[in-house]
């Protein structure tokens, strides 16, 4: 049923893209006993422990907060709602390190909050307790507030798309609301809470800048301390080939909880059921529990970058700083639409063939989420720079030439790290979206005389429309913010705002940082607020 | 390939050659705000046009690796003396013979084999705070592991490279096994686990979490520019530990010309415009770190901090000590 020529492209791209993993996995075959007897006497336990206890929490923190936000947004009626659905996107603009940079700056010990305890009860140092941000809690806590959004977004849409008749069913079983969002509504959704919270845990695994600072000793960290400090290139790989492990045990559980949820939406759609109108003091509540989330993982954080950011205000108008937002942006934009079409010929030529070659390649591709910018960075480097050589040799040889290098240290390599860093954001929003069409339109569009193309133009692309627009927020935000492959790849005399900021928030000054990061924020805003209003729109339309 | 092909193929990349004016390719670890401005006053003197790009020192060095004999670079400039040497090993550096660098620069500061040449000196002393320790209670590193100092101490993390060179610089210096117990001691009178950089060591130490902060002199100096900072900056002051024997533990940011540096010569007369006074002063008024040269004028703020006398370890072996450094901090448990 499929063309095969479009399969066998698609599996080309796939190993294209797994290059840089594989390049990561290949050096599991040189062995480094010495390096190895070291970590495991030492720091290899608190590495485990403290990775794995760090993604079981932000898994759990932003599945909650966001399946919590979504069904609230989702099912009621209250004062403000339209406006809240979409502020609470807003945390996912915000990089992780620099939440973790501003609420250090709020609640440490020299911060203006104990500060103004110890002056209001005239306590000192040790007279009383005061949770320490910076430990492992803390960072569970700065990266879900930043990445509840990715479950946020990915079950509202599974919420709305929920049929009318699900909810008529339960009542008719006589089912109250609340066993209805138990029994019902949450395993329906559960595929795509799922993936969000797996997104989350595969971001928290491979943050580096907020676990560094907060002295939480994880892989990542080990990884860039025996890469750098040790010097071992290997050791550093092997290290990130068994976080690389862990991850592909979270996408197999992932996977597998959902084996026997095959189930689409049946028959056509129906009226999204109206919204239960609350009304008072109690649509007021709501709403302050829906800002919540909006209040610590947006308005504090920015606040405070605000109030840094004042003084530095005259840069903003200098073209240099032009030119990093020139930059930032585009270079977003451009990774956004590559990565998101090659996810939707992913997640096609998986729904048409699933034959274990192409499924290898492309969940080989998508693993690129889980490892640190850097280790991609590298991954993608090394080949590519060997490529450029081996060119520049045979041109020389044969025409006495010497081409240099053509794609490395280009944009090119830029956006190819991206893209393998990224697809598994894109592939998982993309496939949440396929699992809610039936085999059975597929199958009485091909039987009203359509090809694939045209099920895929007619029938299948306006109904993925919020997925794939999902899918290109999410890429576009995520590339924004993206640091340490852009650190390592950019062409010559090329800056983008998050390089900027954090150059300079790594040297601790953090007021200077405060303008490129807010301006991060601020562009991140744009695709949120547009996303927010396809969402709207598409929704509207289908019913 | 035809012969048409072949020649526009020669004709464009004769094209790309032409269009070159005279240039010069910075891979640079020291960031872009910190370098910029004197780049800039280089190509207004000169006229050669500087390229930029900066970035982690090792991520630069493996950079460097895997573009190879086509690598465009031709300076790389560290923050960190076991950068310049990692590099130095991996044959990524050239020997550089030049009077001027030679003459302006002291031997323990750069390479013996002139692959690196140290730029300028960062000083990493024991800041306390007033009150609390009397100067007369502090000596040396270390001293720092005698248990009468528990709980007052602020460092941060052993991921950080200036921790990692100073306890390389120990090793150098008092062997791996006196290393080892001072790390261990050490270790035990931390106030706090590590957590954030230098200047939240600084922060820590005037709030009153501890007594003590190690931390390098430019973030104290910044932090008087900074009205957020500036209180926690004036509670501390600077202790300049081992003056009595080998001095206070420096370490240097420096620069190396590539292997296979296409414009070397540019490479190397940006190198010596860093070493000249003007641009030596402006490192110390801009970023407080100590210029190389001898008889260059110190900024205010330097001159406050008071004079030392600094180790005399050849910088070299920091690199060489990195690895063992690391092993050293893992096993006394320092985060």
């Amino acid at each position: 049923m499929t063309s095969p020529l479009f399969s066998r492209t698609t599996t080309l791209f796939a190993l294209l893209l797994a290059v840089p993993v594989l390049v990561v996995l290949g050096s599991l075959l040189t062995p480094q006993p010495e390096l190895w007897a070291h970590l495991l006497d030492t720091v290899l336990a608190d590495y485990v422990r403290n990775s794995l206890l760090l993604a079981l929490g932000v898994g759990l923190c932003s599945a909650a907060i966001g399946t919590l936000m979504a069904w609230t947004v989702a099912r009621y009626q209250f004062i403000g709602r339209a406006v809240v659905q979409w502020l609470l996107l807003l945390p996912m603009a915000v990089p992780a390190y620099i939440m973790a940079y501003s609420y250090t700056g709020l609640l440490d010990f020299a911060g203006p909050v104990q500060s103004q305890l110890r002056l209001w009860f005239d306590w000192s140092y040790g007279d009383y307790y005061f949770p320490e941000i910076r430990s492992l809690p803390g960072a569970i806590l700065m990266l879900s507030l930043v990445l509840y959004p990715y479950v946020y977004m990915l079950a509202r849409t599974a919420f709305r798309q929920q049929s009318g008749s699900l909810l008529e069913a339960s009542r008719t079983l006589g089912y109250t609301p609340r066993q209805h969002f138990w029994k019902v509504a949450l395993p329906v959704a559960r595929p795509a809470i799922l993936t969000g919270a797996a997104l989350a845990m595969m971001e928290a695994l491979a943050d580096y800048g907020t676990v560094q600072y907060f002295g939480v000793t994880t892989f990542t960290t080990g990884i860039f301390r025996t890469w750098f400090g040790m010097g071992n290139q290997l050791g550093a790989a092997q290290l990130s080939a068994l976080l690389c492990s862990f991850v592909l045990l979270l996408l197999y559980l992932e996977q597998w909880s959902r084996r026997k949820l095959k189930f689409y939406q049946q028959g056509q759609k129906q009226q999204e059921p109206s919204r239960q109108s609350i009304h008072g003091l109690a649509g007021f509540t709501l709403l302050l529990l829906c800002l919540l989330p909006v209040m610590f993982g947006f308005l504090l954080p920015a606040l405070q970058l605000v109030g840094w950011a004042v003084e530095r205000l005259d840069q903003f108008w200098s073209v240099d700083f032009m030119q990093l937002l020139l930059n930032s942006f585009s270079l977003a934009a451009l990774t956004a639409l590559v990565t998101a079409s090659l996810a939707l010929c992913f997640a096609y030529a998986k729904r048409l063939s699933g034959h274990w070659s192409l499924v290898l390649p492309v969940r080989l591709a998508a693993m690129g989420y889980a490892l640190p910018g850097t280790v991609i960075a590298i991954g993608v480097m090394i080949p590519l720079a060997a490529l450029d050589n081996s060119i520049d040799l045979w041109a020389e040889q044969q025409f006495g030439i010497r081409t240099g290098l053509l794609l490395s240290g280009t944009l090119v390599a830029l956006v190819l790290a991206y893209t393998v860093r990224f697809m598994a954001v894109a592939l998982h929003s993309v496939e949440a979206g396929l699992m809610q069409i039936t085999p059975s339109m597929d199958n009485a569009a091909r039987s009203l005389g359509e090809s694939p193309v045209g099920v895929l133009k007619r029938v299948h692309l306006p109904l993925l429309k919020a997925s794939v627009l999902s899918a290109l927020l999410l890429v576009f935000v995520d590339v924004l913010k993206e640091l340490p492959a852009t650190l390592l790849l950019r062409p010559f005399n090329f800056n983008t705002l998050s390089v900027r900021s954090y150059e300079l928030a790594s040297d601790e000054r953090l007021a200077d940082a405060a303008l490129p990061a807010l301006a991060i924020v601020l562009i991140g805003l744009i695709p949120v607020i547009l996303l927010s209003r396809a969402l709207d729109s598409s929704n509207r339309g289908a019913q | 390939m035809k012969f048409w092909q072949k020649s526009l193929v020669a004709a464009a990349l004769t094209a790309a050659t032409l269009a070159q004016a005279a240039e010069v390719n910075v891979y640079s670890g020291r960031q872009e705000e910190l370098l910029k401005p004197m780049l800039d006053q280089f190509s207004k003197d000169t006229g050669i046009k500087v390229n930029l790009i900066t970035g982690k020192p090792d991520e630069l060095i493996s950079r460097m690796q895997s573009e190879g004999r086509n690598s465009p670079a031709d300076l790389l400039i560290s923050t960190d003396v076991g950068r310049l040497y990692r590099a130095e090993v991996q044959g990524l550096l050239q020997p550089i013979d030049s009077k001027v660098l030679t003459d302006a620069i002291p031997a323990h500061l750069r390479d013996p084999k002139q692959q690196w040449f140290g730029l300028t000196k960062r000083a990493r002393p024991i800041m306390y705070v007033p009150g609390k320790v009397k100067p007369e209670q502090l000596s040396s590193i270390e001293d720092l592991a005698d248990p009468k100092w528990k709980g007052k101490i602020c460092v941060r993390s052993s991921d950080n490279i200036y921790n990692q060179s100073m306890v390389a610089a120990l090793i150098a210096q008092i062997g791996e096994e006196k290393t080892q117990a001072w790390a261990n001691g050490f270790v035990k009178n931390f106030a706090q686990p590590p957590k954030g950089g230098d200047r939240d060591q600084i922060k820590a130490a005037a709030a009153g979490v501890c007594d003590i902060a190690i931390a390098n002199t430019y973030y104290l100096g910044g932090m008087f520019d900074e009205a957020g900072d500036k209180a926690a900056a004036e509670a501390v002051k600077v202790f300049w530990p081992n003056q009595q024997d080998r001095g206070a533990h420096i370490n240097i940011s420096g620069a190396g010309v590539a292997k296979y540096a296409p414009n070397k010569a540019e490479a190397i007369k940006l190198l010596e415009y860093m070493v000249k006074p003007e641009s030596q002063s402006w490192y110390a008024v801009t970023n407080h770190e100590y210029p190389v040269v001898a008889d260059v004028k110190w900024s205010q703020r330097l001159e406050s901090f008071g004079q030392f006398k600094a180790e005399q370890v050849q910088l070299s072996t920091l690199g060489e000590l990195n690895a063992k450094a690391i092993q050293v901090m893992d096993k006394a448990g320092w985060k």
